[in-house]
């Protein structure tokens, strides 16, 4: 073994949103911290290879679909003219500037940022193996493993030709492919869809399920159903991909399906969006008493601790929901737990957001969840035709709606469909942490016009009355 | 049409009870004023009746609910008959009040009488786990866990730093919803029942955590069971430990001979048996405390020390503590010194047997100035009893026994009673607890004293 590395009260594995949110905590608090990840700067999959590059993206997606409706409102813009190399140079500079600011960030609190991997030997110990350098070793008073997850693999799949695609070099925008099949019909697969068809793929989404968006409540994910209906060349669902075949002229695939009209297609480019799987395999936890369970989620309490004293894990290593928001707040509350302080990762709501257009965006109960608890909620719509707001902005199909529990009067869940649903979400959140009633929500003045009265009208439509939709009493 | 029967009013200061029986299940058919629920509150069990006619249609609380005023307790479909088919029945959601929020316990709140409960600012009554709740270990953190609680996160984190259980904390707010004070109240109730001074106030803002006492293990050395405590035996544990807290206690212990009243109480005995009522050595002091409380005043009395005032009560309620069965209960004889022996048997019959029945109200144990406790029943001598706060001074009465007495010259057999008197030493010094219980020993052994002094 190589020599020592210097020993810090924390070791913090993997510098995504999860690990970088609880490196700086720790250093805030007094700790000295080493905070290991191969990127040069801190981000991880989020801002390098995840939210933030194909949220740029989208934005120009987005762009480009609006000035191809604007031709209704009377207005004709040309066809775009894509640059891909200032495109992708563009993409870039996003995540460089952020991720620089957050190596900054880790500098000035005097975070030792150690470019590599590394595994644990053993209690409160790791391996640390610097990019290009000897390994070493070092203790730590503790140790949070945040090492994240990666793009789930197909079996069968020739995964080395570069005409497969996963959500990380779909992202690097090498070039825009012709006819691009998305295995998948979940959030990555469809915002990438997305990507590729404002960009002038013809797009092809294959999913497995009856549904796009397995999980999410059908009400929800009907408004964009229908727009990616008329966006992608074809949406087939019950519908698996048999072989790949990977040849000269493109990837060929066979498809399995009820519906499917012709089996055996070639594409340009296959993007494999399957899920993620946590990265828990190459760890060393095998040397501790952590314990891996189903779908290799590492086991932890509600203050993230594993078996193993001293050692704790956060964000997709430990459980679904995979998302960002939640790895950090799992960070932080890791490090507070450390820090012996009396807390626990307890969410009321962890909002989602699938950044399509329109966006869907819930929080809290789900009207799927409810039904599989056999718990009785009453839900309260406002449909966006009604909204003033969306009328201005042709944004008509979306919808907003509370889950209500019908004996306390307390707002469960919120789930919206339609632009800008990622942020009104925040409201929901809210509401649900602090327990409101649907009262609360429809006494409270909302800004008009905009798309948030959604929310408020919601609420009043739960006591039978909304201003903007009139319905005979259901009483 | 479907009607919803509610929690009524149980009693001045009821603001909730435990459910601990339903009466009644769906389908049954009701008759107004039909009891359809037994409750338990703080200290008395009542039958709550239904103050309308109909099939019941669905029970919304279940045993060990606690359950505020305005509780939905059942749906109730009126004028339906027993036999009316399913298919009749109306749509499962019945009419919301539309323009009013969630009925909150805040506003059926009843107003607090000031003067009558010295703990008028006690804790909002500690919640009972409702079952499903307590069922679910808090073990691995899924979005649930803190949806389950209508709390915010800072009330949570709050609850989580004072180390109380969320679950077990009764919310005040619209919709059940735990504030912060819920929380602060209910790290004071833990306190006080652990016997810890319970301190003036706690502002829910001061942020000094209540220093809760960290239990051992006790797993680590056998087996344990954990059990709820009952709505008595809480409401005992914060009494005592604010009567112990608050009052410093002395003890006394004197003995009477009652050789002669025991004759005299035994042939007396089918007479007030004829009465109703049993006649007890309790029966009989009761009227001996009612006539020396008249002479000593002080020990009738409580002390108000914020306007350091002596409050002296020209009525004398003794209050008499009942093993009840399933806890201690103190129902109180209004007005003893207004009443024959004969009068206090039966009454004090009558008020036990339903103590022990669970029939007996909150209203009958309030109000009493003076309390006495009968161990001997049980084969106590001496004890040194808590003081039934705000009162100043409890008489406890022991077994009696036959015991040799040097008397005129030679040992003869007396029956003798210990009795013990626990005194608020800011308010009585030891030669007052000393006269005053001898005054009572005397007087048992010579009734006639009653009528020339008392």
């Amino acid at each position: 073994m190589g020599p020592t590395q210097a020993s810090t009260d924390l070791a913090v594995v993997g510098a995504g949103p999860g690990g970088y949110a609880a490196a700086f905590l720790a250093a805030d608090l007094g700790l000295s911290v080493t905070l290991i990840d191969p990127e040069p700067n801190p981000g991880g999959v989020c801002l390098y290879r995840g939210c933030i590059p194909s949220k740029a993206l989208l934005h120009v997606a987005k762009l480009i679909g609006e000035t191809r409706k604007a031709k209704q409102w009377g207005v004709t813009f040309t066809e775009p003219d894509i640059d891909l190399d200032r495109l992708r140079k563009w993409k870039d500079g996003v995540v460089h500037k952020l991720t620089r600011g957050l190596g900054q960030l880790a500098r000035k609190r005097q975070v030792r940022y150690t470019r590599g991997r590394a595994k644990l030997l053993g209690s409160g110990s790791l391996e640390i193996q610097p990019s290009g350098g000897a390994s070493s070793r070092a203790s730590f008073g503790s140790i949070v493993l945040a090492t994240g997850s990666s793009s789930a693999r197909l079996p069968g799949l020739p995964d080395e030709s570069p005409r497969i695609l996963n959500s990380t070099t779909a992202l690097a925008l090498t070039d825009i492919p012709g006819k691009l099949l998305v295995v998948g019909g979940g959030y990555i697969g469809l915002e990438l869809g997305s990507v590729y068809t404002a960009l002038g793929s013809q797009v092809t989404v294959v999913e497995m399920t009856s549904g796009l968006l397995p999980g999410v409540d059908r009400d929800l994910v009907r408004p964009l159903s229908r727009r990616l209906e008329g966006a992608f060349e074809e949406i087939l669902l019950d519908t698996r991909v048999a072989r790949f075949e990977d040849r000269e002229d493109g990837v060929r695939v066979t498809l399995e399906g009820t519906g499917v009209s012709r089996p055996e297609r070639t594409f340009d480019r296959v993007l494999v969006s399957v899920g993620r799987k946590p990265n828990s395999a190459d760890l060393g936890l095998e040397s501790t008493r952590a314990e891996t369970g189903k779908a290799g989620f590492v086991q932890v309490d509600a203050q993230l601790r594993t078996g193993e004293p001293g050692l704790s894990a956060i964000g997709d290593l430990v459980g679904q929901p995979m998302l960002a928001h939640k790895a950090s707040h799992e960070g932080r509350v890791a490090v507070e737990a450390i820090a012996g302080r009396q807390v626990a990762f307890a969410p009321a709501a962890i909002p989602a957001v699938v950044f399509t257009e329109p966006e869907i965006a819930w929080c809290g109960l789900t009207e799927e969840e409810a039904k599989r608890q056999g718990r009785k909620v009453e839900v309260a719509r406002f449909p966006w035709a009604a909204s003033g707001r969306a009328l201005c902005m042709d944004l008509t199909e979306g919808v907003t709606k509370l889950l209500v529990d019908p004996e306390t009067e307390r707002v469960l869940g919120v789930g919206i469909t339609g632009s800008g649903a990622g942020e009104m979400i925040a409201e929901g959140v809210l509401a649900v942490e602090m327990a409101a009633l649907a009262t609360d929500v429809k006494l409270s003045v909302h800004p008009h016009p905009t798309l948030s009265e959604t929310i408020m009208e919601s609420a009043e439509v739960f006591f039978g009355q909304s201003t903007h939709v009139h319905r005979p009493r259901k009483y | 049409m479907l009607k919803e029967l509610k929690l009524p009013e149980l009693g001045e200061n009821i603001e909730s009870a435990v459910v601990s029986g339903l009466l009644v299940s769906p389908g049954d058919s009701v008759t107004k004023d039909q009891p359809i629920l037994e409750v338990e509150t703080d200290k008395a069990t009542a039958e709550v009746p239904s103050d309308s006619e109909g099939v019941v249609k669905e029970i919304r609380v279940k045993v060990g609910d606690e359950i505020k005023v305005g509780h939905i307790l059942l749906t109730l479909e009126e004028g339906a008959q027993q036999e009316a088919s399913p298919s009749s029945t109306v749509p499962p959601t019945e009419p919301r009040q539309k323009e009013e929020p969630a009925p909150g316990p805040a506003s059926l709140e009843p107003p607090r009488p000031e003067a009558e409960e010295p703990r008028a600012a006690a804790p909002a009554a500690p919640k009972t786990p409702a079952p499903d709740l307590a069922a679910t270990p808090v073990v691995s953190h899924s979005p649930a866990d803190g949806a389950s609680i209508p709390a915010s996160p800072a009330v949570r984190l709050r609850a989580r730093e004072l180390g109380i259980d969320i679950s077990q904390v009764a919310g005040t707010g619209p919709g059940a919803r735990l504030t912060m004070e819920d929380v602060t109240e209910h790290a004071r109730m833990l306190i006080s029942s652990r016997g810890w001074p319970v301190p003036e106030s706690v502002p829910a803002t001061a942020g000094a955590p209540a220093e809760s006492v960290e239990l051992p293990d006790f797993s680590q050395w056998g087996s344990i069971r954990r059990e709820p405590m009952s709505g008595v035996r809480r409401k005992t544990a914060e009494h005592l430990a604010t009567a112990w807290s608050q009052i410093p206690h002395v003890t006394q212990f004197d003995q009477a001979d009652i050789t002669r009243m025991e004759a005299l109480r035994k042939r007396w005995a089918p007479k007030a048996e004829a009465a109703g009522g049993k006649l007890t050595v309790t029966a009989i002091i009761l009227k001996v405390v009612a006539a020396s409380l008249k002479v000593f005043p002080r020990f009738n009395a409580s002390l108000d020390l914020a306007r350091r005032e002596i409050i002296l009560k020209d009525f004398i309620h003794i209050g008499v503590a009942v093993d009840a069965g399933h806890g201690l209960l103190t129902p109180v004889i209004r007005n003893t010194d207004q009443k024959n022996i004969l009068q206090l048997a039966s009454e004090l019959t009558d008020l036990s047997q339903r103590a022990r029945s669970k029939k007996i109200t909150n209203d009958e144990m309030r109000g009493s100035s003076f309390t006495v406790s009968n161990l001997g029943g049980l084969g106590t001598t001496y004890f040194s009893p808590i003081i039934n706060f705000p009162e100043v001074a409890l008489l406890g009465v022991g077994r009696a026994a036959q015991q040799a007495v040097y008397q005129d010259g030679s040992f003869v057999p007396r029956l003798i009673l210990p009795l013990s008197i626990s005194y608020d030493h800011r308010l009585i010094d030891g030669a007052d607890a000393a006269r005053f219980l001898r005054w009572i020993a005397e007087a048992l052994e010579e009734p006639l004293k009653i009528a020339l002094e008392g």
